[in-house]
């Protein structure tokens, strides 16, 4: 399979997502530049963090506008696996492929720090490796990370289990205490109705190397991995 | 001349007098402008330049000494070298303190990108007042944003740095920033001109009107007109600054012979002279092809122009396109607005003619002084701390004791609490410190580690200081700065490998604070010696004083250590119940009281005072910090943490504290003075654990090096207790800890 970066002017984390994919997994990845439309030869893009275009106006207000996001948008639409990370989460929910917004956080400071996911849905591509209500261990690093989405979309996604994780203790408690940045519903990941678009604030890149503190982002690429082999026999 | 004209440019009369001498003629305004910025303190070290020459530059890793380019580079081996350099913004962070800080951050980026290398790491050493005065608390909160903004915007982890609050920084606080970059050994590049011919092209944010006059305006005192000065004060933008750090990148991966520069204070006037210099070469420069912000702009302004976020780019012509296509790539604006000349002069050139031309040397070479230093009487007197005077500790506060002696148990809390002692994660969890995947231990520790993709090894990188020491003893003070950075980083387990220093003094025109800076630097010079440590890089930050009133001399060291095995990386908390607590280095009572309380966090805030003679045996420390490196090497020590504010006591429980473990079974019997013993802020003391089989070859190494060890207790259970003395739960030290500096800023408001 093929991992494509996106990398728009800004972005940050699209070398760390490099490092973990092709030095820590050995797959097959490349950089997709923000100006490029042709995704063909790639199995799952992905939106990393950073301030692409300074965040200026709105974190991913400008973003979603670049040529490679109606090729993201042509991709996720035909079933590929698009996963946005920080920012590249921000963007997708700017460019509409995944409901609600990232506010401001509650407490108006940035946050950089280790927080617990609870896995809500092991039932998707990016979270087949792990075990119902399993608790990961990730960091955050953002401003603007406070999930809103109105009433009926909020009941929809919690109804149709497409919130994928959730901000909780150590002990997989979803309390006002794990949320560090004011997310309704403690929600740190949703997933489109099709299942193949996933948005996540925390850094799971952060988190795929026991000696940077945790490996337990390593759930998602391995699941990543295992779907998309699983669907292209070699 | 017009004296007005002289002060607006920071010029003496002597010093114009120089340059008419030099020249042959008078300077006309243009000319005058850029000597005058290029002679200020900032750009021409005229004080510390003689100064900085006692500091020892030379080791067989260093690969770019100080002075020689933008930052100053050594090998780590692997092929990697690794760049670094400190810098001020003291002076813009005054006026306007988002700005200011932000603005210091995209400097020292710069510096560190311009070499080809990629930094991998910031570390801010700042100094407030007070946060019971709501200035302090309003420069506090802009300087922590302004670093948070730009530096996670650049996407460069924030990994490090100190805070301290002392009412002599109320009106100067200091905004010290380091940046440390990682670079392949065969990419570096250099700030100079190749040969005469090649193309200047200026790249990145267009020119304006702001930051003229910076750097004359960083080498002057604070007055009641500051406020005023706010203009001088350049903006930041952090995304053409990440822009601008890709683009130069690629440029050093290319390999194409370019040479770069970063504008920095004095803009295109420095950059382009700075090169020049350094190649030998004269520039021309045409201020018609300099992209501008706005109308109007005088080749005056355009010269000085500060405005951030720009570099200067040295090519061959041949080149010229396929420069540009890097630049275009990144959607960065450049223009090629000179050339490389043979002839050493610096012209420019405006409308087609001729309107100022000055030789390369004139500017690059000002007078420096060397004056006659002379302490303060009353300085002096202040060495002598009188302890007769002074209540030791009681044990607990009984209704008959009248004594008001402070209670052990209170004093620990509220040092913890203190907002020079407690907790600075509300401040480091504002900046991204992980992104580049690289942090093995990040902020909080004694040192922060990142390591090095691709090898088994590791950096470690620390900033220090003590404005305290160095006031009572300015001499003593700065040794203790260099041998507190160089314990930080061994308590990690690194080796120091290389330094960077920010000298941030008072006016040096005055005889007291030319003695504070003269005595530092030689204190700086004695201890890098005694550790073998090189100097590679350095700023100096002069004036830094309102109305007479001086910052405490703070000479801010920057270190960065080397670790071979990532496996062998230590951190400050304990590790496991029933492990052997250990003091290395000078016994807990077995030095002199008064000079264990000199200049301590105990002393000020539970006596408010700041007295005494600081001291520190550069031997014995050397030999303690040998002992602790080995012992971490071949893994007997299991966790190391620095004896500094606080003291003992203090270190100790900040072990338990990051460990989540207690303290228990140490039966201390002070022979002295019992706040000296666990309070006193002795030098060259490292507080270990050992898991009790590894106590003998911990003892055989420590008699190898010389160095007293002192069984102290063991790691256990939630509680701290020294028998006897003192028995607190866990979590009420935690709790002070923690919450100490956000009270402080909750209980000011």
């Amino acid at each position: 399979m093929r991992f494509g970066i996106v990398r728009f002017p800004g972005t940050w984390s699209d070398l760390d997502c490099f490092h973990v994919l092709s030095e820590v997994y050995g797959q097959d990845v490349r950089y997709v530049w923000h100006r490029e439309t042709d995704l063909s030869d790639l199995d799952c893009v992905i939106l990393p963090g950073g301030f692409s275009y300074g965040d200026y106006l709105r974190p991913g207000a400008i973003a979603r506008f670049s040529p490679v996001m109606g090729a993201v948008a042509d991709f996720a639409a035909a079933g590929k696996l698009v996963l946005g990370i920080c920012n590249g989460f921000q963007i997708l929910c700017e460019a509409g492929l995944l409901p609600g917004a990232l506010l401001r956080n509650n407490h108006l400071q940035f946050r950089c720090q280790w927080v617990y996911l609870r896995v809500e849905n092991t039932e998707t591509p990016f979270t087949l490796a792990c075990v119902q209500g399993q608790v990961l261990k990730i960091p955050i690093s953002h401003g603007d990370g406070n999930y809103f989405a109105d009433p009926e979309t909020l009941a929809e996604l919690e109804r149709t289990g497409r919130v994928v994780f959730r901000y909780a203790t150590p002990a997989g408690e979803v309390t006002p205490e794990a949320n560090p940045n004011g997310s309704v519903n403690n929600i740190a990941g949703i997933i489109n109705r099709a299942g193949n678009v996933l948005g996540m604030m925390p850094h799971p890149e952060r988190a795929s190397e026991e000696v940077l503190g945790s490996a337990d982002g390593r759930y998602i690429w391995d699941s990543i991995i295992r779907w998309v082999d699983g669907r292209n026999p070699a | 001349m017009d004296a007005t004209l002289l002060k607006q440019v920071g010029l003496t009369e002597y010093e114009y007098g120089l340059v008419v001498e030099r020249l042959g003629r008078a300077p006309n305004h243009l000319e005058l402008g850029m000597v005058g910025a290029l002679w200020s303190e900032h750009c021409g070290y005229k004080h510390t330049k003689p100064l900085l020459k006692m500091l020892p530059s030379a080791g067989p890793r260093v690969v770019v000494g100080p002075g020689e380019e933008n930052a100053g580079v050594v090998s780590i081996g692997d092929g990697y070298v690794v760049a670094l350099k400190i810098e001020s913004h003291n002076h813009p962070s005054a006026v306007e303190p988002y700005q200011g800080a932000a603005t210091g951050v995209g400097g020292i980026l710069r510096d560190i990108f311009t070499m080809g290398a990629r930094p991998i790491a910031l570390l801010d050493s700042l100094r407030f007042g007070p946060l019971s005065l709501p200035r302090n608390r309003y420069l506090f909160n802009g300087v922590v944003s302004g670093i948070a903004d730009y530096g996670n915007c650049v996407g460069v982890p924030t990994v490090g740095g100190e805070v301290f609050f002392d009412p002599a920084y109320s009106e100067n606080p200091l905004v010290n920033v380091m940046c440390v970059g990682l670079a392949k050994a065969d990419r570096l590049l250099r700030a100079r001109t190749g040969r005469p011919g090649d193309l200047l092209i200026l790249v990145g944010a267009a020119t304006g009107r702001d930051g003229i006059h910076g750097a004359t305006f960083a080498s002057a005192t604070l007055g009641a007109e500051t406020e005023a000065l706010r203009p001088a004060v350049q903006v930041g933008d952090p995304f053409t600054e990440k822009l601008l750090l890709e683009a130069c990148l690629e440029l050093a991966e290319s390999g194409l012979p370019v040479g770069l520069q970063d504008l920095g204070a004095a803009g295109i006037t420095a950059a382009a002279v700075e090169a020049a210099a350094r190649g030998g070469h004269g520039v021309e420069i045409d201020v018609d092809r300099v992209p501008r912000r706005e109308a109007g702009m005088t080749p005056y302004e355009v010269m000085l122009s500060e405005s951030q976020e720009r570099m200067l780019v040295i090519a061959r012509p041949e080149d010229e396109a396929k420069v540009g296509a890097i630049f275009e790539k990144w959607g960065l604006n450049y223009s090629t607005i000179g050339r490389v000349t043979a002839d050493g002069l610096v012209r420019v050139l405006a409308g087609g003619e001729v309107v100022g031309e000055l030789p390369v040397r004139l500017l690059t070479e000002p007078p420096t002084y060397r004056l006659e230093g002379r302490p303060l009487p009353e300085w002096i007197e202040r060495r002598r701390l009188d302890l007769s005077a002074l209540a030791d500790l009681r044990l607990f506060a009984t209704p008959w004791d009248s004594s008001g002696a402070p209670v052990v148990s209170d004093v620990l809390i509220r040092l913890l609490a203190s907002p020079n002692i407690a907790s600075k994660e509300y401040v480091f969890r504002q900046y991204d410190h992980q992104v580049l995947v690289n942090t093995v231990v990040g902020p909080g520790a004694d040192a922060a580690v990142l390591r090095v993709k691709g090898t088994s090894r590791a950096i470690a990188v620390t900033t220090d200081g003590n404005g305290r020491f160095c006031f009572l003893n300015p001499y003593v003070g700065a040794m203790i700065a260099v041998a507190e950075a160089a314990r930080n980083l061994v308590c990690v387990g690194a080796e120091p490998i290389a330094a960077t220093d920010c000298l941030n003094f008072g006016n040096p025109e005055r005889p007291e604070i030319y003695w504070q800076l003269e005595e530092a630097v030689r204190g700086m010079a004695d201890a890098l010696r005694a550790l073998e440590i090189p100097v590679v890089s350095g700023n100096a930050s002069l004036y830094n004083e309102t109305e007479g009133r001086a910052v405490l001399p703070t000479p801010i060291v920057g270190m960065v250590g080397l670790i071979d095995d990532l496996s062998h990386v230590c951190t400050p908390g304990f590790k496991a119940e029933g492990d052997l607590v250990v003091l290395v280095g000078p016994p807990p009572d077995g030095v002199d009281p008064a000079s264990a309380l000199a200049g301590s966090e105990y002393l000020s805030l539970v006596h408010n005072q700041v007295r005494g003679e600081p001291d520190i045996d550069l031997d014995l420390e050397r030999r303690v910090q040998l002992t602790v490196l080995e012992g971490i090497r071949r893994g007997i020590i299991r966790s190391a943490h620095d004896c500094s504010e606080g003291g003992l006591a203090v270190a100790l429980a900040e072990c338990c504290i990051h460990g989540g473990i207690g303290f228990r079974d140490w039966a201390f019997e002070p022979g002295g003075r019992l706040d000296a013993a666990l309070f006193g802020e002795t030098q060259s003391r490292v507080v270990v654990s050992v898991s009790p089989g590894q106590f003998a070859r911990l003892q055989e190494l420590a008699r190898n090096f010389g160095v007293p060890l002192t069984k102290l207790g063991i790691v256990g259970g939630q509680r701290f207790t020294i028998k006897g003395i003192v028995d607190l739960p866990l979590g009420v030290l935690a709790e002070a800890w923690r919450q100490g500096l956000v009270r402080a800023l909750e209980g000011a408001s």
